[in-house]
């Protein structure tokens, strides 16, 4: 049976399409669930997709994460399903406490629309499974508010666990430790700024993102399958 | 009694302030060579409807926790002030 996604929607998320097309060309199954939803229904994956939820007022993230679907996510991620927050997706799921840190404006104050580099650092987490560390895939970003910062314990305990996902080869947006992407303990909640739909097939300008999506995908089934 | 709050947002000393750091290199081009230490935050203006100053406060300090900072990278400063019966 193919993997059911459920693509959360806000008011001012754009890249909710994308992410659905995406997981239908490597035969997933998605569905968007709106963020006035109670449930996430009988989804096997979570994407948190990018946009502008709630025209980021406040901050990034801030007024998403009080939406009731937001309660759903929080209760499948702790039930260790997968989830991806994708750039504003990312912001969301900081916000709610389910990743550590924040993401501030880009160190140069440019909103910052190009290909970069990203360099594999684990396999540990959902969105990494299949693909090698080491590896550097290109992925587009699409963000203003990409600087990922906290503190120094959680900086050592991101290192010390493991949970750096994903690297800037050359840092963009000045992200502390270059970080592109980050994942929780467990790694099953994993959140990133590159947009690895947006690089789904070469007629994209790459098709690097698919390793992770499969893996997202891939990580979805075998915890189902395992149920 | 009513009490009007204003909240500053800033960033938290040590984490890097973008806006506050170009502002900063923008100032000497225009001969004021002797500026430093810029921060840009937010200010925030409330009024809360609550038995005292002390409950108001701890209120609005539990809106700042919660919502109107992040104190990943925030803080925040309080000022209260009575508003006249009408």
């Amino acid at each position: 049976m193919s993997v059911r996604v459920a693509v959360v929607v806000f008011p001012g998320t754009n890249c909710e399409l994308d992410v659905v097309h995406a997981v239908q060309t490597l035969d997933g199954t998605a569905e968007l669930v709106f963020h006035t939803e109670q449930s996430l229904g009988a989804a096997d994956a979570v994407v948190v997709p990018g946009g502008f939820a709630h025209g980021d007022y406040l901050r990034t993230g801030a007024i998403a994460r009080f939406s009731p679907v937001m309660t759903a996510v929080a209760d499948f991620a702790a039930a260790g399903g997968p989830v991806v927050g994708i750039c504003n997706g990312f912001q969301v799921l900081t916000e709610a406490g389910l990743l550590p840190g924040a993401l501030r404006k880009n160190a140069g104050l440019k909103f910052l629309c190009q290909l970069v580099e990203c360099r594999v650092e684990t396999s540990r987490s959902a969105l990494t499974r299949l693909a090698t560390p080491g590896t550097a895939l290109r992925l587009p970003i699409n963000h203003f508010e990409g600087n990922y910062t906290c503190d120094a314990e959680t900086l050592a305990r991101l290192r010390d666990d493991d949970r750096i996902v994903l690297r800037y080869v050359d840092n963009p947006n000045g992200a502390l430790d270059d970080i592109a992407g980050i994942s929780n303990e467990r790694g099953n909640v994993v959140g990133l700024m590159p947009h690895p739909e947006r690089a789904s097939d070469p007629l994209l300008g790459s098709d690097d993102g698919v390793v992770l999506l499969r893996s997202f995908l891939d990580a979805a089934s075998a915890r189902s399958a395992a149920a | 009694m009513k009490y009007e709050a204003h909240i500053e947002v800033t960033s938290l000393p040590g984490v890097l302030d973008p806006q506050g750091v170009t502002v900063e290199r923008a100032l000497p081009a225009l001969g004021y060579a002797n500026v430093s230490e810029v921060r840009i935050g937010k200010s925030i203006r409330l009024v809360v409807d609550a038995d005292n100053e002390d409950a108001a406060r701890r209120q609005v300090d539990e809106m700042c926790d919660r919502l109107l900072a992040n104190p990943v990278i925030e803080a925040y400063a309080i000022e209260l002030t009575a508003l006249e019966q009408v």
